[in-house]
């Protein structure tokens, strides 16, 4: 049910695509009108009528609908903002600050955060009277370069598998579910460390083992979105008119798994740069003199009864970066999700009126 | 249920055989295991001595053989830094993580029942709303931060808790366990949350409350037995995932477990240690999913008397 | 129901002539994104205790949730606005929740669609089915589940002493819509509702269904209100027929007339659309269209997109629910019209 929302815009009809339990086969055929739904429950038909609206004026305000669903979830939209300012800051901070995230100044060491010493005291300097804010911005192009690609990877090579071995099933699903179990069944952190022992330590070493590590949880994903999308009705009509198994899976299939797995992403996201960070400040991540925000709290952590700002502030960066990527990953999938949207839709103040759950069952 | 379980054991073992085969490989992948295990110090003569003790000169599937025959007898040889075998080494340092753990992981669950539970009789009401908040911030701070934060507040500024060492009262407790307990406590909180609006919308729900039950019946007699099932499976992933935060925790606290254990002998080089403790986990991590496959089959039927492929 | 003066559970003293459910004016509205829409606008039907009504309407037309705010299990999504739910005399819709389980079971009772997902997984049906006695009788749980076993034994369960302890994963389809009709009749409600009690079957399976409702209520003397889409279910089972569209009641009155001479262009339409009256070799007749986005329902009448003989009148008026004394009533401007032609 929750997945079927990008259906409906594609198969115009609608009759096989929006039906919604088990007794789909039964009602269509007995329904020749193109109202495949039988009626179920309020939230199902409320649903659809979501659904619906923009398939019978325009294809447009849908879209504009999705900003102004998030311009209605405040947590939602400071968090899109957050995350904005880290991908802007990580991206073009560097060519701001120049080398000041290593440019020594012994006279000025472990300055604590105030405003009269310039932009560049704001947050106060380390031990060796670098910047902490140019260290910070520095440290965020840093740990975006390994979280970034080490998720894009994992999420290309973990769903290209997952759906084509979820679609074909058999033997070819067997092994690739049991490779991702046993890649699964070992924590992360420990691989990385076993592997980290045995090659050096470096940004890109780090990647690797991250997408690595991390390939199994959107293969399974894939997988069962593909397992479950294969028996359906517009993918069987796919095969009869002899449409290749690639095109299938990259047209009907993929476009109905992309929104979970995106936000599978953007959960794992969080999970690839608290692994990288803690990695660095174990001394196994990323090495001086480069410099991660991990690595930045591994560095105060000796300084942290005279100068806390050298370890609080790389840890707040994380923080506001996962918390933020957490929280609108929960709303996507929300978003995404034909059967919760019309919370999103409703003023914050009502929502707490209209329960999912009955307001008798509250005790 | 047995030949449920005999399955699972066999589907479980795997893993266990890949985690095995993967650090003997992985050891000879760097071309000469001997850099692994001396420091980068030692002379041409100890290498070659080494090797010879080692058997490193044998051809690889000799050396595998001896390596499974070893395994098997858990003789994973001796520490380069102390002297001990290393078996002994792990196995002193293992109770310490598993206490941690279990303590754990028993505040978790029953904390993430309570206030998941609460979240979810009431979806997008106030408390709902703090509850998912909190609850995806635990998910996400640092555990490394967050102890140190701890330390700071409560060890240096406020002088209430030990900032490390394990001898004293319970005090030495709270800021481990705590460190420890974030990112189980918020993801299982949500995964409780989930399973229980899940739950209580679900058809049978409706048709118990046609029958007349009382909401503590709904809850208790129809829905809570139904939403267990996918806290269970995640409560099993994130026991597994404690490894990750025991090696944090107790190399910021000084903890003589597994987790420093392995830190330590990576950080000093001393393989043979790092390969027992790795194995031992991995022996540890079978156990649980073994575990957690029993607790399955005892609250879903469909698993229980499920007919084995 | 609490009160002193309410009724005691068994029906006698009621007399014949009130109906065991008696729905009025009802209103649903729904929260959506495109702000509320009224779901259901203004439905009103009853029935006699031992007949069958009929609530018949295309998919989304307002039936499925008619019948879930008769028995107050409305998604939260939904919200009754307006209207009465009358039962032994009382509105169910003015009743604190307690009340309203304490008629949950032995009044009114419900049976859902897919009985795979009704049925609690991880509980043995035995205990499902013994809940009612256990809930409103006060049956210790022995008693209840020789009680359950019992029922099974009524609807049909083949071996009901040892299938007891079995779970629904374990049954068939048709054995689970079984299962879910003897808890839905356990305690002899006044008023059983059947929300498209065998759309989820197969054909054989769905004729033995329908036969066990029908002794069920023979036997129980209950009010049965169908809602289905078959018109052939409807034709055979039902004494009288609510066809809804687009949230209202278009057409009501007994089966045999309505369907012998309909008075709305939209059952006319449904009617001609069964492929027993087609000739061969020409196109099936259906109404042409879809019905309308709940939240783009005409200011005027509700079909006229889709009606044949739609004129001036049909898009600046609503036409209501005009009796015509014969036990019938019609929301048509032209429905003599029709009834002539």
């Amino acid at each position: 049910m929750p997945r079927e929302e990008p259906t409906t815009a594609d198969t115009t009809a609608g009759a096989g695509a929006d039906t919604t339990t088990v007794g789909t086969t039964a009602a269509d055929t007995r329904d020749t009108t193109a109202a495949g739904a039988p009626d179920t429950t309020a939230a199902d038909t409320a649903a659809d009528t979501g659904a619906d609206t923009p398939a019978g004026a325009a294809s447009s305000p849908h879209r504009a609908n999705w900003w102004r669903m998030l311009g209605r979830d405040r947590a939602a939209a400071v968090a899109a903002v957050v995350l904005s300012l880290v991908v802007l800051v990580a991206l073009f901070g560097r060519l701001v600050i120049g080398d000041r995230a290593q440019r020594q100044d012994l006279d000025s060491s472990l300055r604590p955060p105030s405003l009269g010493d310039g932009v560049y005291g704001l947050f106060g300097t380390d031990v060796l009277g670098r910047s902490v804010l140019a260290r910070l911005i520095d440290a965020a192009a840093t740990t975006l370069s390994v979280a970034v690609p080490a998720v894009l990877c994992s999420l290309l090579i973990g769903s290209a598998l997952g759906l084509w071995a979820g679609y074909h099933g058999g033997r070819r699903e067997s092994l690739a579910m049991r490779v991702a179990d046993v890649i699964l069944s070992f924590p992360s952190l420990l691989i990385a460390v076993v592997v980290l022992y045995v090659f050096s330590p470096s940004a890109l070493n780090l990647v690797l083992i991250l997408a690595v590590a991390r390939i199994p949880v959107y293969l399974r994903t894939a997988r069962a979105e593909a397992a479950e999308l294969r028996s359906r009705l517009f993918v069987d009509a796919a095969r009869t008119f002899g449409t290749p198994s690639r095109s299938i899976i990259y047209r009907h299939i993929l476009p109905i798994a992309l929104p979970t797995l995106l936000t599978v992403a953007a959960l794992d996201f969080c999970f690839v740069m608290l692994t990288e960070s803690s990695l660095s400040f174990l001394g196994i991540g990323i090495q001086p003199p480069d410099v991660s925000w991990g690595l930045m709290v591994a560095q105060g952590r000796q300084y942290l009864q005279t100068a806390w700002w050298i370890t609080v502030l790389p840890g707040l960066a994380i923080v506001f970066t996962t918390v933020s990527a957490t929280v609108l990953a929960a709303w996507v999938r929300m978003a995404t999700d034909p059967a919760q949207r019309w919370r999103l839709t409703l003023p914050t103040k009502r929502r707490g009126a209209s329960a999912a759950v009955p307001p008798e069952l509250i005790p | 249920m047995i030949p449920f379980l005999r399955k699972r054991m066999i589907s479980s073992a795997i893993p266990l055989f890949c985690v095995v085969l993967g650090v003997f490989f992985l050891a000879r992948m760097t071309g000469n295991p001997v850099d692994l295990y001396l420091p980068l110090s030692a002379t041409a003569e100890q290498r070659a001595e080494f090797s010879a003790a080692q058997g490193f000169d044998l051809s690889i599937p000799a050396q595998l053989w001896n390596y499974l025959v070893d395994a098997a007898h858990l003789d994973f040889g001796t520490s380069l830094r102390t002297g001990q075998p290393a078996t002994e080494m792990v196995l002193d340092a293992f109770p310490v993580t598993l206490q941690l753990a279990g303590v754990t992981m028993l505040l978790a669950i029953t904390g993430a029942l309570l206030v998941g539970s609460l979240a979810a009789y009431r979806p997008n009401s106030l408390v709902d709303r703090i509850a998912s908040l909190l609850s995806m911030t635990a998910a996400s701070i640092p555990d490394f931060w967050f102890a140190i934060m701890g330390v700071l507040v409560f060890g240096v500024s406020l002088g209430w808790l030990p900032t490390s060492g394990t001898l004293g009262g319970p005090e030495i407790w709270v800021l481990p366990v705590a460190t420890l307990l974030i990112r189980p406590f918020g993801v299982l909180v949500q995964v409780v949350r989930g399973s229980m609006v899940t739950a209580l919308s679900a058809p049978y729900v409706k048709i118990a409350r046609s029958k007349g039950a009382t909401p503590r019946r709904v809850i208790f007699g129809h829905a809570l037995r139904n939403a267990v099932t996918p806290v269970l499976t995640v409560a099993g992933d994130l026991a597994v995932g404690l490894v990750n935060g025991a090696v944090i925790v107790e190399t910021i606290f000084g903890w003589p477990g597994i987790g420093k254990l392995m830190i330590d002998s990576i950080l000093q080089r001393d393989f043979a240690v790092l390969q027992a403790a790795v194995l031992l986990t991995a022996v540890t991590i079978f156990a649980l999913n073994i575990l957690v496959d029993v607790c399955h089959a005892l609250t879903d039927p469909r698993v229980r008397l499920a007919v084995p492929a | 129901m609490t009160t002193t003066a309410a009724p005691s559970p068994a029906a006698a003293d009621i007399p014949d002539n009130t109906p065991a459910l008696d729905v009025e004016g009802l209103c649903v509205d729904l929260s959506t994104p495109s702000g509320q829409v009224r779901a259901v606008d203004g439905v009103s039907f009853s029935v006699r205790r031992g007949r069958t009504l009929a609530l018949l309407g295309e998919s989304g037309c307002g039936k499925s949730m008619t019948a879930l705010s008769v028995v107050g299990l409305l998604d939260p999504a939904a919200e009754v606005t307006g209207g009465a739910v009358r039962v032994r005399g009382s509105d169910t819709l003015r009743m604190s929740p307690a009340e309203r389980r304490k008629l949950a079971g032995p009044v009114l009772s419900i049976v859902f669609q897919d009985a795979l997902t009704a049925l609690n997984p991880v509980q043995p049906v035995g205990r499902q089915i013994g809940e009612p006695f256990r809930i409103h009788r006060g049956l210790s749980r022995r008693q209840a589940h020789e009680k359950a076993i019992e029922l099974m034994t009524r609807v049909g369960i083949p071996e009901p002493r040892q299938r007891a302890r079995s779970y629904p994963h374990q049954f068939s389809g048709g054995m689970r819509q079984r299962l879910l009709i003897a808890m839905a009749v356990a305690l002899d409600p006044d008023v059983l509702i059947a929300d498209e009690p065998t759309t989820a079957l197969d054909v054989t399976v769905q004729a033995q269904i329908m036969r066990l409702l029908r002794d069920l209520q023979d036997e129980r003397e209950m009010a049965l209100v169908l809602i289905t889409h078959d018109l052939a279910v409807v034709a055979q089972r039902a004494d009288d027929v609510v066809v809804m569209y687009a949230g209202t009641v278009v057409e009501n009155g007994p089966v045999r007339e309505v369907f012998a001479a309909p008075r709305h262009p939209y059952t006319r339409g449904l009617l001609d659309s069964v492929p027993e009256h087609a000739v061969r070799g020409r196109p099936l007749p259906a109404v042409p269209g879809s019905p309308p986005e709940l939240s783009a329902v005409p200011a005027g009448c509700v079909f006229q997109d889709r009606c044949p003989l739609v004129r001036e009148r049909c898009v600046q008026e609503r036409p209501t629910l005009r009796a015509s004394g014969d036990g019938r009533s019609a929301a048509c401007h032209f429905s003599e019209e029709l009834a002539r032609a």
